[in-house]
């Protein structure tokens, strides 16, 4: 008996890739469309994002819509 | 059709009901967290979860083929009685799990019943032992391990990212991304599960010799099972929801987000490259995985060691129930007249003890819920006998969760009072 080690790597790395990445996309896509943090001594009001930020955010959040629809892709050609 | 006798048509509705617990054993795997992090109410999460499914269950016939065609010799002689008796072990064997609120895989439960009659019935060639371990045991095993690192990598990440934010300001995003990220683990269930009782159905149809070997299943089976595993979902099994969503860790939405994502991946992955991957355990590791992710998150490993003592028991007490059945229905009709009476005994027993303690979409997400977990399953062992093979760990139980009889009165009496200011930490400190 051989166990692929091959396929349970290659599930693993795929996983563990577009788990992380994905993640990381929609985060910095939260990040670009939230407001930017209060520091002390500085303006008391929470400043907005600024267009370059939600202009990335929005390229982000795409990109995540699009690996959401590859994976509806992968289900309905599976 | 014309071909189907009566004891076929048996198998079918058997086929069917376990279709059922497995959509209400499994809603908790899509909507456990999305639950409790408050990104869906609890009755719009089933209802999305159970369309979902049934829109699943046409979308692919893949997985479908290999159950019917790998793990058991269809050619050394199954008869519909053997999958008849498997059936009734992966039914009991589901809904005593859900009794004690613990996510054990449906299909593993399947895989054992299956087993389990056919050694009784037919021997050991019946059973490919290659493929029980390439495509059960070592999926079942890996599957925590890669969706939780994922989870783990990824929860890391995002915090880090988004550290300094107020989280407030970001909650509502990170329960957007979750309520996408759990409608494809919906779906992907839906192509997944929904075709285990389509290759069942149609691995008795095929013994049956109704439709040729190897042969897709007919359209009316993609249907039934589809309404059958969508209309569990939407029943919702809110006794392991409630253990997903809240016992194993307090999720935080940016964690639900990374465990629900990690999940989806996982599954999508796995099934991609053929894997039959348990979402089940793909769900609870990814959960864990975010608990242990996020800077002082804890794991509740009490309730995750009932889970993994449920998931080792999976195939062994299933096999243990339907080998039983198989054994009574080998001795002809009066013998599987039995096993579906006693069958519907023991379904109408356990659901009776569950109405002792009903959890429902008013008060599944009432915490501290490791407590009312443990107390639940502590008391229904008072007052029925331990089914064969519970989890181990049962002299534990009420040692780690005694701090908890104090709350628990006041949570079972009153189910509308948010009673979620009880102080979480607790649970998560209990040491003695």
């Amino acid at each position: 008996m051989t166990i692929d080690w091959a396929a349970l790597g290659q599930v693993f790395g795929v996983t563990l890739v577009v788990t992380v990445g994905l993640v990381g996309l929609f985060t910095v896509g939260i990040v670009g469309t939230s407001r930017k943090p209060v520091r002390e001594g500085e303006a008391a009001a929470a400043t907005a994002p600024g267009a370059g930020a939600r202009a990335g955010a929005l390229a982000a959040f795409a990109l995540c819509a699009a690996a959401v629809a590859y994976g509806i892709y992968l289900i309905v050609a599976a | 059709m014309e071909h189907i006798t009566l004891l076929i048509g048996i198998v079918i509705v058997t086929a069917l009901v376990f279709d059922f617990t497995n959509g209400f054993h499994d809603t908790a795997n899509a909507m456990a967290t999305t639950i409790s992090t408050g990104a869906l109410r609890p009755k719009t999460a089933v209802a999305m979860s159970a369309v979902l499914n049934l829109v699943g269950a046409f979308l692919s016939v893949e997985v479908a083929k290999t159950i019917s065609g790998g793990i058991i010799d269809e050619a050394s002689g199954i008869r519909p009685e053997v999958i008849f008796a498997g059936l009734v072990g992966a039914i009991v064997w589901n809904l005593v799990t859900w009794l004690a609120g613990l996510p054990s895989s449906s299909s593993h439960a399947l895989f054992g019943g299956l087993i389990g009659a056919t050694l009784v019935s037919v021997g050991t060639h019946g059973v490919h032992g290659e493929a029980v371990v390439m495509k059960v045991l070592i999926p079942a095993v890996a599957a925590p391990f890669v969706a939780g690192l994922a989870s783990m990598a990824a929860t890391r990440l995002t915090y880090r990212l988004a550290r300094g934010r107020d989280e407030a300001d970001t909650a509502k995003g990170y329960r957007a991304g979750q309520i996408a990220s759990a409608a494809l683990v919906s779906l992907a269930h839906g192509t997944n599960d929904a075709q285990k009782t389509m290759g069942v159905i149609t691995l008795a149809l095929i013994t049956g010799g109704v439709v040729a070997p190897h042969a897709d299943p007919p359209l009316w089976v993609i249907a039934s099972a589809g309404l059958a595993i969508a209309l569990g979902t939407y029943l919702g099994g809110w006794r392991i929801i409630r253990t997903m969503g809240k016992g194993i860790t307090d999720i935080q939405p940016p964690q639900g987000f990374a465990a629900q994502t990690g999940a989806a991946a996982t599954i999508l992955a796995s099934s991609h490259l053929g894997f039959a991957l348990s979402t089940t355990q793909v769900c609870s590791g990814s959960v864990m995985g975010s608990g242990l992710g996020r800077k002082g998150g804890v794991v509740r490993w009490s309730t995750a060691g009932r889970m993994v003592a449920a998931w080792a028991l999976t195939l062994p007490a299933a096999g243990a129930v339907a080998a039983g059945a198989a054994f009574l229905a080998g001795q002809g009709t009066w013998g599987v007249a039995a096993v579906a009476v006693l069958a519907l005994g023991v379904c109408g027993a356990i659901w009776a003890a569950s109405r002792r303690k009903p959890i429902d979409h008013t008060n599944v997400n009432e915490g501290p819920a490791a407590e009312p977990v443990g107390v639940v399953t502590a008391a229904l062992r008072a007052v029925s006998p331990p089914p064969a093979g519970h989890p181990a760990p049962a002299v534990e139980t009420p040692a780690v969760d005694a701090p908890a009889d104090a709350p628990v009165p006041a949570q079972a009496a009153a189910t509308d009072t948010p009673t979620t200011t009880a102080p979480r930490a607790q649970a998560a400190t209990v040491t003695r």
